[in-house]
């Protein structure tokens, strides 16, 4: 697939956006990030994913949970492609337990999940999580991507260009660009009268989720002393790139499929050119027999 | 046209046994490999053969997803949710009937858009072009119930605000509205009740469409087909059969449409849906914006366009209906636009109305957008209501020529328009 994503990267180049004005539902600017997994040829990049993972591990499911997600997720192909008896270990582990049952006893009970059990977040319903975080709810994340976009506020005629260059790149990302500017938005850390936090990204310019990463409070990517795998760079673990990676790893969260699909896309796109060419050729045949 | 003899020759026995008992590959090989079509047809004249692979993918792909979906309020999210994510290429079939709609619509429009610039619609294509107007009705009715069925916010939204805009009859005869939305609703209030019956009617709706679609194509093989200079075919040599001619034109097209389509599929399969339907119904939360899917945004802007809810609710259905009455809206003595040198600026400035009124019927109801979705909903019944009729009247159309293949092959090509040319259509047949 590199050529496809050579060729894919050449003609979103072509589309570079131009003097455009994004905005979050609230009205605050968001900028377009580069994805790995943005345009025709873009895939997810598996080391990105794997950090992310663990930045969602540390950080985020305190609050959020990932419930369209199972445990064995983490270990297929296309995601962040985790060992499989790595993660059934870590499946054990995992603080937010399922609740099963009844038993022989009729009783419920918890255990800890299997690889086929959702990745669940802490509270055991929407009145808990409320209770915990000032009256708001953290929404569960398997979807947040994908439910949340970016909106052109240009003028019609920039509007219409910018459609038909996302069309033809192949653009889909703004979720992703809302959410990575959601995290690297916050001004301050500390929480006003009301409880809330300001944030330029989020509509309305206050958030009641506390700063999940600040810069005293990144998620290290490398234990103390641990160093980089074989081959691998692991970059430092700042607010930025730390949001970068659990982006990436949510946007694999809300499209699981995306390798895949960009894959067969290709394919697909070829079978169907050839076909058009040849179709058309043998139309011009047929038609030549008439007198023109 | 319709009237011509049968060339079909069964070449086996079993063939022939079959057509003294029900000849239906002698139906076939008529309509579909002997038909005449006339010779000058261009690829906008391919969109009926897509339109029809459109109805039969999304059938195929429909029917596979309501082995997987579930449609109640529980679980409808959940279950669309199942098939992007744990059905074996679910993410594909449901991409490929999510994106279908879409192409549907846009070769729907396509094929309107077509009918109206050549007036296909003239006599004696009246009952085509009103059959037409109701499967258009139909898909709409049908896309609507479809985008409710995953039972996110926007479906849920979008389902809301439509049937809460039967309501506005109560300022007709009080307590009608309010019934009608009642009996829609099946209850008090949207719920998975509602849900229930919508996926009932879109999975049956489908398949309303297909037998307005025979018809349809019934219709078309009684008149024949219009083509870009509007004059009927003559001769023989105005004409070629439909396979392989017109067979192989629309193979290429139907493929060249399929580009775009698998484009949307693989690449951007939630660009022409809402964020907000990844979100599950919650009916205490309304989104900033509520906004139908792109294909209703024209006759959207046209219902928010009227001061009052019932005036609005009335435009927009008139906006539709106005279609049926084309055939007799339009006075000009000829058919095709091509020769029609004043109409032709007119028809522009329709399809830049239709274009506009999409637009802003994707902005919020407010302020300017308000000012030009007035303007351009002005436009758009002036067009049908004193264009039409006016400009019919009074306009001198252009020269049209004798026949199609003087207009193919001029003058002198063809040996001169009422001479019977001799290769041309023999050669076809003689094969
Ligand atoms: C201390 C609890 C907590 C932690 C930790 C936390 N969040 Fe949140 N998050 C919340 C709450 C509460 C909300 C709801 C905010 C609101 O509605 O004002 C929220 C909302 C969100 C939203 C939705 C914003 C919107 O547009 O509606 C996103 C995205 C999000 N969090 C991402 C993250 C990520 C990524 C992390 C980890 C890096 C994280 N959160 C860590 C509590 C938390
Ligand atoms: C005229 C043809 C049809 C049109 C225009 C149409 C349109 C739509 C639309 C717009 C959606 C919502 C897509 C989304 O956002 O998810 C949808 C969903 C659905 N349709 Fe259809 N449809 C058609 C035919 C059918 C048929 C024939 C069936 C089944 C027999 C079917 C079954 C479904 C199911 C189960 C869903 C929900 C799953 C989903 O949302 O992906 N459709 N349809």
């Amino acid at each position: 697939m590199q050529s496809a994503r050579a060729f894919g990267l050449a003609l979103s180049a072509i589309a570079l956006s131009a003097g455009t004005v994004w905005a979050a539902s609230g009205g605050a600017h968001i900028e377009r990030h580069h994805w790995s997994f943005t345009g025709l040829g873009g895939q997810y990049d598996k080391a990105q994913l794997q950090r992310g993972f663990k930045v969602y591990q540390e950080s985020c499911s305190a609050c959020h949970g990932l419930s369209r997600l199972s445990f064995r997720n983490l270990f297929e192909a296309g995601g962040p492609e985790f060992d499989e008896a790595a993660v059934k270990s870590l499946a054990t582990e995992w603080p937010n337990q399922i609740v099963d049952g009844p038993n022989d006893d009729g009783e419920m009970f918890e255990r800890p999940p299997l690889a086929s059990d959702p990745i669940r977040g802490p509270f055991a319903n929407e009145k808990a999580a409320r209770a915990a975080n000032n009256g708001a709810l953290p929404p569960d994340l398997s979807l947040i991507i994908k439910a949340r976009t970016v909106e052109n506020h240009s003028s019609w005629p920039l509007h219409v260009v910018q459609m038909g260059k996302d069309v033809l790149s192949g653009y889909q990302e703004a979720g992703a660009d809302y959410v990575y500017a959601l995290l690297n938005s916050y001004k301050g850390s500390e929480p006003d009268t009301n409880g809330m936090y300001v944030n330029a990204a989020f509509p309305g310019g206050k958030i009641a989720m506390t700063p999940p990463l600040t810069v005293d409070n990144t998620v290290a990517y490398l234990e103390d002393g641990q160093s980089a795998p074989e081959g691998m760079t692991v970059p430092p673990s700042t607010v930025a790139q730390n949001a970068e990676d659990v982006t990436a790893f949510l946007a694999w969260a809300s499209d699981p499929s995306l390798n895949t699909r960009k894959q067969i896309g290709w394919q697909v796109m070829i079978y169907l050119l050839i076909t058009t060419v040849l179709l058309y050729l043998g139309k011009k045949q047929i038609w030549a027999r008439l007198k023109h | 046209m319709a009237q011509h003899e049968s060339t079909y020759k069964p070449s086996n026995n079993f063939g022939k046994w079959m057509d003294e008992r029900l000849p239906v590959a002698r139906l076939v090989h008529d309509s579909f490999v002997d038909f005449p079509t006339p010779r000058n047809l261009n690829y906008l004249w391919t969109f009926g053969g897509i339109l029809t692979f459109c109805l039969v993918a999304q059938l195929v792909t429909g029917i596979v997803l309501a082995m997987h979906y579930q449609p109640s309020a529980d679980e409808a999210f959940n279950s669309v949710e199942r098939i992007r994510r744990d059905v074996n290429f679910g993410w594909m079939i449901r991409n490929f009937h999510a994106v279908g709609a879409s192409m549907f619509f846009i070769a729907v429009y396509v094929h309107i858009f077509r009918g109206l610039y050549y007036g296909s619609y003239k006599a004696p294509r009246e009952i085509l072009w009103i059959l037409g107007v109701f499967i258009f009705l139909a898909m709409m009715a049908t896309a609507f119930m479809g985008y409710a069925l995953p039972w996110g916010q926007m479906s849920f939204w979008g389902v809301t605000v439509i049937t809460n805009l039967f309501s506005s009859l109560d300022s007709i005869i009080p307590g009608l509205g309010t019934s009608i939305v009642q009996w829609l609703w099946g209850g008090y209030a949207v719920t998975g009740a509602t849900l229930n019956r919508f996926f009932s009617l879109h999975y049956l709706l489908p398949f309303v469409i297909i037998g307005l679609v025979i018809l349809h194509v019934w219709a078309l093989h009684v008149v024949g087909q219009n083509n870009p200079t509007g004059v009927e075919p003559k001769t023989k040599a105005d004409t070629v059969p439909m396979g392989p001619y017109a067979i192989a034109k629309d193979a290429v097209a139907m493929f060249a449409f399929l580009i775009p389509f698998a484009w949307f599929v693989f690449f951007l399969p939630d660009y022409l849906g809402h964020a907000d339907n990844f979100t599950p119904a919650n009916p205490l939360v309304t989104p900033p914006h509520i906004v139908p899917e792109w294909y209703f945004l024209p006759f959207y802007a046209i219902l928010r366009a009227i001061p009052s809810k019932l005036g609005g609710v009335m435009a927009m259905f008139a906006a539709i209906a106005v279609l049926a009455f084309v055939p007799w809206l339009d006075r000009s003595r000829v058919r095709s636009t091509k020769y029609r040198p004043v109409y032709k600026w007119f028809f522009l400035l329709f399809v830049i109305t239709c274009l506009a009124l999409g637009y802003l019927g994707s902005k919020p109801a407010d302020g300017i957008y308000v000012f030009w979705a007035r303007i351009f909903t002005f436009y758009y019944f002036a067009h049908f209501i004193l264009v039409m009729p006016f400009v019919g009247l009074l306009e001198t159309p252009k020269k049209l020529p004798n026949s199609i293949s003087e207009s193919v092959l001029g003058k002198s090509g063809g040996g001169g328009g009422d001479t019977v040319p001799s290769g041309a259509t023999a050669s076809p047949e003689k094969r």
